[in-house]
């Protein structure tokens, strides 16, 4: 590991002043996947600056009844958190979803809006990754890509991104607050991460320098009736090979409101656009499920080994959706 | 301007202080186990994976692999040698001991800081992704076998003495009743209010 510096901020104004514009430093959350990735050399900061102790850490209800989320809440008091589980229980559902126990104890939120992904060329630095040495390559497309993207990858890379939580948010329209030494700044979640195009070693549109302050949830009476659902190949502690987080409002068998997100299956955290518009308005049965997956899929372009997804992630929308309107008429 | 890649800290662990010069690089786990001789807890994987080096940090269990030791400065660290009363074992301790909840023993002292931290999280009302409702009007679920092995799945044995792991941690959040009321009174701030009133 290389050798750095370390700073304490006490308050975010200092944090960000703290930073500057030094591309060399990194804030320093909860570390669970910074302090791995310096341990093996992907992320080599010259200086951390540990922001754990900015008073960001609490969750609050916004006048308009939605929920503001501080970027050093941990994962552990996210999930647990009454507001979250009432108001947004795939939120809390995804949280749960991911990691251990003691990584969500340390985990923030901000962290895990930016954790990196799990890809095996992207963590070893002794091969080619376009994402971590921009024009170095892509082995994934031709090698391992078993668990890689079928929805808005390009030859320059297939990885995925690796929040569970972040799966929720977006189906929720959270809107990403940060802060920067010109002013404070917003972006929806769904501007947040950058499409991969022939740049996928540019993952979002914070601007330089920019610290996450918090997440802000809309009032979303639907997500009060909502799942998430995770496909992994083991049963807990780890990463989704296909996740599916829905919400669901149907009235006399007619789905009136419907938010749909899918996880592991593209670079950022993947909101069924397409799929949404087939439901609404639509009779809320398997056959409608089925075929908003399916125009969700249609822009599916598998590899030759993670073809598994496509038929994964229809039977997930429709096994979760299915169970979000049985729950609903009982 | 070079900034110092070392810092003389303070660390509270067990209750004592202990000042040293540290590396920034060095991680808690490391300073436990190779500055101060506290080699109770165990590096199995070194990269978060595996739970062996589970500490509990201002009462949250947490693994003390990734967790940079500077970082560390100011926050009550526990470990397993800090888990006893005195020549009173913690029940949970007690009740690995009763029910052979080990094998080589080796992530035992993971497996007992993060059972401890289960029964917290549990007594305060956490879900898990095991939890049918987790509505909080539902209240904690019982804290069954499937709930005890979702939420201890950060730790690995690899003698694969899961079995009694799980009963072990179930005898001792029965046992402990008492002490995990106090224990969650420390991560949840309406039961510390509570017991405070009280």
């Amino acid at each position: 590991m290389r050798e750095f510096g370390y700073q304490r901020a006490s308050d975010v104004a200092g944090a960000v002043a703290l930073l500057g514009a030094d591309p060399d430093t990194r804030f320093l959350g909860g570390g669970t996947n910074l302090v791995d990735l310096m341990k093996t050399g992907v992320e080599r900061p010259a200086r951390l600056i540990d922001i754990r102790e900015l008073p960001l850490d609490e969750i609050e209800s916004t006048p308009e009844g939605g929920l503001r989320i501080g970027a050093t809440v941990t994962n552990g008091d996210l999930a647990a958190h009454p507001e979250v589980r009432r108001r947004y229980p795939a939120l809390a559902q995804a949280v749960l979803a991911g990691a251990s126990g003691q990584l969500r104890n340390m985990a923030t939120v901000g962290g895990n809006l930016l954790q990196r992904t799990r890809c095996g060329y992207f963590t070893d630095v002794t091969k080619p990754c376009n994402k971590r040495v921009p024009g170095s390559g892509c082995p994934a497309v031709e090698g391992e890509h078993h668990n890689s993207a079928i929805l808005g990858a390009s030859g320059h890379c297939v990885a995925v991104h690796p929040s569970d939580m972040a799966v929720a948010l977006i189906a929720f329209d959270a809107v990403v607050s940060y802060e920067t030494a010109d002013g404070p700044g917003e972006l929806p979640l769904r501007e947040f991460y950058l499409p991969v195009a022939d740049t996928p070693h540019r993952e979002t549109a914070l601007p330089p320098g920019a610290l996450i302050t918090g997440v802000t949830l809309p009032p979303t009476p639907t997500a009060t009736h909502s799942r998430y659902r995770k496909v992994r190949e083991r049963a807990s502690y780890a990463f989704a090979i296909g996740s599916v987080a829905a919400a669901l409002d149907v009235r006399d068998g007619v789905v009136r409101d419907v938010r749909l997100a899918l996880g592991a299956v593209a670079s950022r955290p993947w909101r069924a656009v397409a799929a949404e518009r087939v439901l609404t308005g639509a009779p809320a049965d398997a056959e409608t499920y089925a075929a908003a997956a399916e125009a969700e899929l249609a822009a599916a372009l598998p590899l030759p080994h993670n073809g598994y997804k496509v038929t994964l992630i229809r039977n997930l929308v429709v096994a979760v959706l299915t169970e979000l309107a049985e729950e609903a008429a009982r | 301007m070079a900034l110092s890649t070392s810092s003389v800290i303070t660390l509270k662990i067990n209750g004592e202080k202990y000042t040293l010069p540290v590396d920034h690089r060095t991680t808690l786990l490391d300073a436990l186990r190779e500055r101060l001789d506290l080699t109770g807890t165990k590096k199995g994987c070194d990269q978060g994976q595996c739970g062996a080096c589970t500490v509990l940090l201002d009462g949250r269990r947490t693994v003390a692999c990734l967790q940079l030791a500077v970082a560390a400065e100011g926050r009550e660290i526990t470990t397993v040698e800090g888990v006893a009363d005195g020549e009173q074992l913690h029940p949970v301790q007690q009740a690995f001991l009763d029910l052979d909840g080990y094998q080589c023993g080796y992530c035992t002292p993971g497996q007992i800081c993060s059972a401890i931290g289960v029964i917290q999280e549990h007594a305060a009302g956490w879900p898990s992704a095991v939890t049918d409702d987790i509505r909080p009007e539902a209240g904690p679920p019982p804290l069954t076998a499937d709930e005890i092995r979702e939420r201890m799945s950060g730790n690995l044995c690899r003698c694969g003495a899961y079995v009694s792991i799980v009963e072990a941690v179930a005898r001792a959040a029965e046992a402990g009743t008492d002490t995990s009321t106090a224990a969650a009174a420390r991560i949840s701030p309406e039961a510390a209010a509570e017991e405070a009133v009280a």
